[in-house]
């Protein structure tokens, strides 16, 4: 059930380059129901910002009642949230949308899970979840630069971890793209998060398997009553079928979503 | 007595408080969050005849105190309305306000004419005024003898009340009202968002795909107390207020300025609760105020 909480801040500390890791607690936690769904948070007591900041979960501790978000400080919301500090109180709206499906990977099977940038957050509660039920999991993640790359370790914990950077200061120079066509493809199921283009570009890469993606859209409400983040869909050539990225999704079954 | 009750044509509300249009669907999300019989009543999203995707997307830009949205009228047409959306809302005890849009004459007159014949319709938001729809909407609304005619059209086939919802982007709001006042409209709802645009500011090109989109949220507030002031002195129909409204301090002004009821917008997709927040805040806002019933707020800024 989606409800209105105000979250206590934890902790809280910058990783990499303005990228921040939060740790929340609050009964909100409990409601959460797969990896992938995201948070809206009011930044603000005020109306400047006036909307909320859609944000991923990275990782839940249900036994604390704590989740990890992880987010670039960016804007004028995001550096907001920054500067809140351990026992600040929060106003949190969620879980929001529809997360990775876990299930649709089997134990003893492979899946591979690609991030970039800011998408790469919540492929860590997913391979977290992945890896407990018996599944091999390799992670692809993409960053423009090792200034900015974040749960290098943490990820290498549970799985292959392959990393790439724009410059190369990190891992396989380029893209995640550069890294898929060197691993093997066998495996199962793929999982994504990150830009469009890189949507795209995996999607296109692994036509024959199956997969899932997580979309970014601009959103309003969060909760699907604005139509602010509506995508078309590949269902028909009518141009009127859509899908809503914050209560649809935000993951979609590969091919769903027209890039 | 039920100190928050208002009587307008058609609408019997337990309290002035409704969302607008476009900023609550047709219900159904905030219907997961709490019991919608609490609201005096809801004016769902425009219902044109034909299904319609809306604008290419960026469709939202945030902007100081506000923003700008320009969805281009997105729903699942007058079918979909009626054998869908409407049909769910049965369940709860609240009136519904079905706003109607089209491109021509012919088109609202037949959404009008179907739509407010179903149950829980109890009025009708003429949408003359949605800046962000390339024919129909807002040329309605800017010419004072088109909306006049145009409000005359529906008049003629409507089962239920008729409410024009008045745009803010004009250079004389009250001609507008006396017009559809004229044309038989039994209320106004007014303001409608204000025309605006936000650049990037790297690339310097507009934001949202539309290029302009409709500037709604607190910024716009002073605007539509303004307006709600001057045209509930001319017109001798009801008033309901909105533009930026986000709490209860806001209904009391809107009311004051002369409005009878007051619809919430940008504020639900901040707090999704905010309209409950408000109706149970109220009492208390009176009891400050010293008043016994709401209605004595209404249009105190230039009663005599």
């Amino acid at each position: 059930m989606i409800i209105q909480d105000l979250m206590i801040v934890a902790s809280q500390q910058e990783i990499a380059k303005n990228i921040f890791e939060m740790k929340l607690t609050g009964k909100l936690v409990g409601e959460i129901t797969s990896p992938g769904q995201f948070v809206h948070i009011r930044v603000s007591d005020s109306f400047e910002p006036l909307l909320r900041r859609p944000i991923s979960i990275a990782e839940i501790s249900p036994e604390k009642n704590e989740m990890t978000i992880i987010y670039r400080a960016e804007g004028r919301g995001t550096s907001l949230l920054s500067e809140k500090r351990e026992g600040d109180v929060v106003n949190v709206l969620g879980p929001l949308g529809n997360g990775f499906p876990v299930e649709e990977t089997s134990a003893g099977q492979t899946a591979v899970l690609i991030g970039g940038g800011i998408g790469v957050p919540p492929l860590y509660e997913l391979s977290k979840q992945l890896t407990a039920n018996g599944v091999n999991c390799i992670h692809i993640l993409g960053f423009e630069s090792d200034q900015v790359v974040f749960y290098e370790e943490e990820f290498a914990a549970l799985g292959e971890t392959y990393i790439a950077t724009v410059d190369g200061s990190n891992g396989t120079q380029g893209f995640v793209t550069n890294v898929m066509s060197e691993i093997s493809d066998d495996f199962e199921t793929f999982y994504s998060c990150g830009p469009m283009p890189m949507l795209d570009a995996v999607q296109k890469a692994y036509v024959h398997k199956k997969g899932f993606l997580s979309f970014e859209q601009r959103m309003g409400c969060g909760i699907g009553a604005c139509f602010a983040c509506v995508c078309h869909t590949n269902e028909n050539a009518t141009d009127q079928a859509y899908v809503k990225v914050c209560s649809d999704g935000p993951v979609f079954p590969a091919g769903v979503v027209q890039i | 007595m039920n100190r928050l009750a208002m009587t307008l044509p058609g609408l019997e509300l337990k309290n002035p408080i409704m969302p607008a249009s476009g900023c609550f669907g047709f219900g159904k999300e905030y219907g997961n969050l709490y019991d919608l019989s609490q609201l005096g009543a809801i004016m769902i999203k425009a219902t044109t005849e034909e299904t319609r995707y809306g604008n290419p997307t960026p469709r939202v830009a945030e902007t100081s105190s506000g923003m700008l949205n320009a969805i281009g009228l997105q729903n699942p047409g007058l079918q979909g309305v009626l054998n869908n959306e409407l049909p769910w809302l049965e369940k709860f005890d609240v009136p519904i306000i079905a706003n109607v849009a089209g491109s021509e004459t012919a088109d609202y007159v037949e959404v009008a004419k179907q739509i407010s014949k179903a149950p829980n319709v109890h009025a009708l938001e003429l949408n003359i005024s949605c800046p962000n729809v390339k024919c129909g909407g807002i040329l309605f609304g800017t010419d004072p003898e088109i909306a006049k005619e145009l409000t005359a059209a529906v008049k003629a086939v409507s089962s239920v009340p008729v409410y024009v919802k008045l745009s803010p982007n004009v250079t004389d709001i009250k001609a507008m009202a006396l017009a559809v006042e004229a044309g038989g409209a039994d209320g106004i709802t007014m303001i409608n968002t204000l025309v605006g645009m936000r650049l990037d500011e790297r690339t310097g090109k507009p934001v949202i795909a539309n290029k302009t989109g409709g500037l709604s949220g607190p910024a716009i507030k002073p605007v539509a107390i303004r307006m709600v002031y001057e045209v509930s002195q001319v017109v001798t129909i009801p008033i309901i207020g909105m533009g930026g409204v986000t709490c209860v301090q806001d209904v009391v002004d809107f009311m004051s300025a002369g409005a009878s009821a007051v619809a919430v917008g940008t504020a639900n997709f901040v707090d999704p609760f905010v309209c409950p927040t408000i109706i149970e805040q109220l009492p208390a806002r009176l009891d400050e105020l010293g008043i016994d019933h709401i209605s004595e707020l209404v249009g105190r800024s230039h009663r005599i």
